[in-house]
């Protein structure tokens, strides 16, 4: 009864009909898009920590840095600033809406930029238990949605990936509704559909009044025990990027 | 009087009462019996262990390394399914669509972290400053033909792919599924993984009939060690059968024969609830303790049986009479074998090897209770049980007179039978040394075993089954990516591949060069490791972002990128030339690179390649114990220390002959046969016991000199040890028909022991008996009182 409830409350909030739990799943998951629409550009620093088994821990950090993009998928600039050998290292992404994303690296030993030509973007992102996939923009035509239920504030939907290389089956996706329909828990389930890795959201602060961002991403993999943890810092919504920032040359200029 | 004859008087009055006790309680007797061994039987759990680990103690030092390297990278347990086309080329069209599909499929392997195959090879290109990462073959149906001679060319240049995944002509392939098991349960190999694969392949081979196809790898073998443990179980009810037949010709009595059977079985019931209560897991070597407990303890009631039938059969007495002097004969010769028994099985666990502990503990146990049964049970139960017996007319003169004319042979000639014997067991002991140890452990199973026969194939066709592991350390975290490094690594795999033995060898030198390569335009005078730090940092930074789900780099590099993990494929080889190379290799790292690159070779193939050493100098102590102790109780049964210290060469020489013939016949030996001298010297010494306890009655009590005491003793007791040594040759020569060599190699060697030990007890011992007796003069004035314990 409470779940039929809410999802009146759900529809009569998003104002449209939907039927199926498959509609239902990609309105909450275009819901999620549009509450966060808006932020233009975004820069923020970023420190990985990897743990194995045995506790031996291993630091990147990085600088990251978002252009919101409408018509396609967003633009990423990430640029290495630790270990100190790929210091200066910076990739550049665009996403696309559908088909793969295009990326470029500029390696800054050599002072050229290199194209990526890569259709994998399930590979750990360097070493880590993040998945390229996983970091990258969270556009809503890469995959189908079912909604699953709903406890509370939170509603479960589970997201299937359309690109046929992904490393997953499916990922059970924990929104919640009444913070701006923020990630709260990403539950992976690898290729035979077991349960892979659990990405966990916390500390989690509101910029601009609206925007929600975690300062915290827990990744655990359950089969291999290892885990990686993000800590955002010094998120900045001020920036004003624009496209020029995000070129080749500026992956150029920003390297080196 | 001396204190001896007093304990021997008092067995005696024990063992009478015992009996006593028995026959009037039989009714009660039986049921408690048969209480305990329900009750220890309801406790019964038997679960199989099929995991290589379970060979390995928690402290053995090569499993800590192994572990620790594991730990390190990633767990790796595997599955090779290797896949051979009629054709003989993989690469076509159709081919490659099905080891597309297989591959895809693998990835649904429960607990499957990684699938390597040809077709979803990472292949690395690069057109100017465009890098191309892709899989080698995708939708291979949707090539052209000159697309995929193009994708053989690539396939058989690459270094990564050739002698590991693909052989030289391109006609065989293999799939290599990396299985990361949680090890929570033990049904995770065989309920799962197992099926799966099997069930796989079973698709696979009816959808396309035109491959062969193989399966090895640790996975196989785990299943191979698990159903092994599950058919020599099976062994056990052809045993039973035997020792119905044995039992029935021996006595010739059914009721004797289901009284037999009826106590073996509480024997097996409550070794079973003995596994259970102590939570022991069955392993290959453990899970033969039904058919050894039957072995050995029928051998108990044989000697309490015969002799009761024949006191009613020769003697005439009535049943119960000689049902009662059987007990009083039988009672002291049954608890010392049964002890001695007891001591060479528990002696297995000086060992290192735990499955083996399980073995000796289980036996012993076992043993025990047999021992336990054969003086409660079946005593209530002859007491019960309606035998008749009709008193018969010597018949077995004839025999005797074999036996006797035997002992008449020995005596004309105990000094030129002394020296062949000595001579014999001289060269058959230098032969002994001969035989080297040899733990391969595919060559574990015969080739009944489709793992074996699946594991030479891909051997002859393929790759190497047996492997070895360095981790290579830089000394700082990141140092991986120091040219120093880099080039000490690339230096290492280059000697390796010029050894001999070695057949493939998986380093991260490799990757660094093809980088290398693919960062200058696939110019091949860059295949070789980057000289710049940060370039080759960033390279590799690069290289990992474009690697998919699964195949990345996680199992080579540590988390730190401070230590690199080196696969050293290496043909067949033995034990002792395996160990020999992983040396050669930490000596190589210690001549030519830094002391952060200095490494010790890992692997299970090492692991067990080391195990027979480590169990032989482990089981030493054991052995001398076991010596000790079964000489001790020898000398206090046989109230003689001069015939204790003798005991010791028929004891210890059938051994010496054992491996002697050994090594004319197989000349290496495994683990499984480390075991031997402490259980055969438990199970052999009942022959020197019985044998000298009647030469001494023979002498004390009936003031014969030494060769009369011989003739006696053939005649009494010659036919008893040549039928109990028939029942334990036949228990073994079952065991021998194991398709697992740890136990069918023991059995087999037993076999030849037990044998030797007879021969040894009829020619050499008489022989010393009479030699170290010449001078000594009988004193016949303590006959009457003296009892010796193994009176019969």
């Amino acid at each position: 009864m409470k779940k039929i409830v809410f999802i009146l409350t759900v529809l009569i909030t998003l104002g449209i009909q939907a039927q199926t739990p498959e509609e239902l799943g990609l309105q909450i998951a275009k819901a999620a898009e549009q509450a966060d629409l808006g932020f233009n550009s975004s820069t923020v620093n970023l420190k990985m920590t990897l743990k194995n088994k045995n506790g031996q821990t291993s630091e990147r950090s990085l600088t990251t840095k978002t252009l919101e993009l409408t018509e396609d998928g967003d633009k990423s600039l990430i640029v290495f600033n630790s270990p100190k050998d790929v210091k200066g290292t910076s990739t550049l992404t665009f996403t696309h809406k559908v088909g793969s994303d295009d990326q470029w690296l500029f390696l800054p030993s050599i002072k050229r930029v290199k194209r990526i030509s890569s259709n994998n973007k399930s590979g750990p992102f360097v070493g880590s238990e993040f998945a390229y996939e996983d970091l990258s923009s969270q556009e809503v035509e890469k995959y189908t949605y079912k909604f699953i239920e709903a406890k509370g504030s939170l509603v479960v939907v589970e997201q299937d990936p359309v690109d046929p290389k992904s490393g997953y089956t499916r990922r059970l996706v924990t929104y919640n509704k009444d913070k701006g329909y923020r990630f709260e828990k990403v539950e992976f389930y690898d290729r035979k559909n077991a349960l892979l890795k659990t990405l966990l959201y916390s500390n989690y602060k509101t910029y601009k009044n609206k925007f929600w961002r975690a300062g915290t991403f827990t990744m655990k993999n359950h089969q291999s025990n290892k885990e990686t943890i993000l800590e955002f810092s010094d998120y900045n919504f001020d920036v004003d990027l624009s496209e020029e920032d995000f070129t080749q040359a500026a992956l150029q200029r920003i390297g080196g | 009087m001396n204190a001896f004859k007093r304990a021997g008087n008092a067995t005696n009055v024990f063992a009478r009462s015992w009996a006593n006790f028995v026959i009037k309680y039989k009714w009660p007797v039986l049921l408690a019996t048969l209480i305990l061994a329900i009750g220890l039987g309801s406790q019964g759990n038997m679960e199989f262990d099929g995991d290589y680990h379970v060979f390995f103690s928690k402290s053995n030092p090569e499993l800590e390394a192994f572990d620790a390297l594991q730990d390190k990278y990633t767990k790796d347990d595997n599955v090779i399914i290797v896949l051979s086309p009629s054709n003989g080329n993989i690469f076509t069209k159709e081919n490659l669509t099905a080891i597309e599909e297989l591959t895809a499929e693998s990835w649904n392997t429960p607990y499957s972290s990684r699938v390597d195959a040809v077709t979803n090879f990472q292949h690395t290109s690069a057109v100017g400053d465009d890098l191309y990462v892709d899989d080698l073959s995708y939708n291979s149906s949707l090539k052209t033909d000159a697309e995929i001679l193009e994708i053989k060319e690539k396939a058989l240049k690459e270094p990564l792919l050739v002698n590991r995944i693909l052989n030289e002509k391109g006609s065989v392939t293999a799939i290599n599924i990396t299985v990361r098991l949680p090890g929570i349960d033990l049904n995770e190999i065989p309920g799962e993984v197992t099926p799966f694969v099997r069930n796989m392949i079973s698709d696979f081979k009816e959808k396309y009939p035109n491959f062969e196809v193989y399966t090895s790898g640790l996975i196989p073998m785990n299943t191979a060690f698990f159903e092994s443990s599950m058919n020599d179980m099976g062994l056990t009810m052809i045993m039973l059968i035997i020792v119905i037949i044995t039992t029935f010709i021996l006595t010739r009595n059914i009721w004797s024969t289901l009284a037999t059977l009826i106590v073996v079985l509480l024997s097996i019931m409550s070794a079973i609830g003995f596994v259970g209560l102590m939570g022991i897991k069955l392993t290959p070597p453990s899970s033969v303790f039904p058919t050894m407990i039957l072995t050995l303890a029928v051998a108990d009631s044989i000697h309490i049986l015969v002799t009761m039938l024949q006191k009613m059969r020769k003697d005439g007495l009535n049943k119960v009479d000689a049902l009662k002097e059987a007990m009083r004969l039988n009672f002291m010769p049954v608890f010392i074998t049964s002890l001695t028994t007891v001591i060479g099985f528990l002696t297995m666990n000086f060992g290192d090897v735990p499955p083996f502990w399980d073995l000796g503990n289980i036996t012993a146990f076992g043993m025990g209770m047999a021992f336990l049964y054969s003086t409660t049970a079946l005593p209530a139960l002859m007491a019960i049980l309606p035998v008749k017996s009709k008193v018969k007319k010597e018949e077995t003169k004839v025999r005797k007179d074999w036996y006797a004319s035997l002992g008449n042979y020995v005596i004309k000639q105990p000094v030129r039978l002394t020296i062949i014997s000595v001579l014999v067991i001289g060269g058959l002991t230098f032969l002994a040394t001969k035989n080297t140890f040899n733990d391969e452990f595919v060559n574990y199973f015969d080739e009944t075993v489709a793992f074996r026969t699946d594991t030479d194939y891909i051997r002859d066709n393929l790759t190497g089954i047996y492997n070895i592991e360095y981790s290579i350390g830089s000394g700082e975290s990141g140092g991986i990516n120091n040219p120093e490094y880099l080039k000490g690594l690339n230096a290492f795999e280059d000697w390796l591949n010029e050894q001999p033995e070695v057949i493939h060898v998986n380093a991260f030198s490799e990757v660094a060069r093809r980088v290398n390569r693919s960062m200058h335009g696939d110019n091949e005078s860059y295949y070789r490791v980057p000289d710049n730090r940060d370039e080759a940092a960033q390279y590799l930074l690069l290289y990992e972002l474009s690697l998919p789900f699964g195949l990345d780099l996680n199992n080579q590099i540590n988390v730190d990128k401070s230590e690199t993990r080196v696969t050293v494929t290496v043909d067949n080889i033995t034990s002792a030339d395996m160990i020999a190379f992983s040396k050669k290799g930490e000596d190589w790292l210690r001549h030519n690179t830094p002391e952060a690159m200095h490494a010790i070779g890992v692997s299970p193939t090492l692991m067990f390649s080391k195990l027979g050493f480590r169990q032989a100098e482990s089981m030493l102590t054991g052995n001398i114990i076991a010596l000790i102790l079964i000489s001790l109780v020898l000398m206090l049964a046989l109230k003689n220390f001069k015939l204790g210290l003798l005991s010791i060469i028929p004891n210890v020489t059938p051994v010496l002959v054992g491996f002697g013939i050994w090594a004319l016949y197989k000349a290496q030996i495994n683990t499984g046969m480390v075991i031997v001298f402490g259980m055969t010297l438990g199970i052999i010494v009942d022959d020197t016991v019985h044998f000298m306890s009647k030469f001494l009655r023979a002498r004390r009590e009936l003031g014969y000199d030494a060769k009369q005491a011989v003739v006696y003793a053939f005649e009494t007791v010659g036919k008893a040890l040549v039928t109990t040594t028939i029942v334990l040759l036949a228990g073994f020569a079952v065991l021998s028909t194991s398709s697992f060599a740890l136990n069918s190699y023991m059995a087999r060697i037993t076999v030849i022991i037990i044998l030797a030990a007879l021969i040894i007890d009829f020619i050499l011992l008489p022989s010393l008996l009479i030699l170290t007796s010449k001078k000594e003069v009988v004193t016949v004035k303590n006959i009457e009182a003296t009892q010796v314990a193994f009176d019969k």
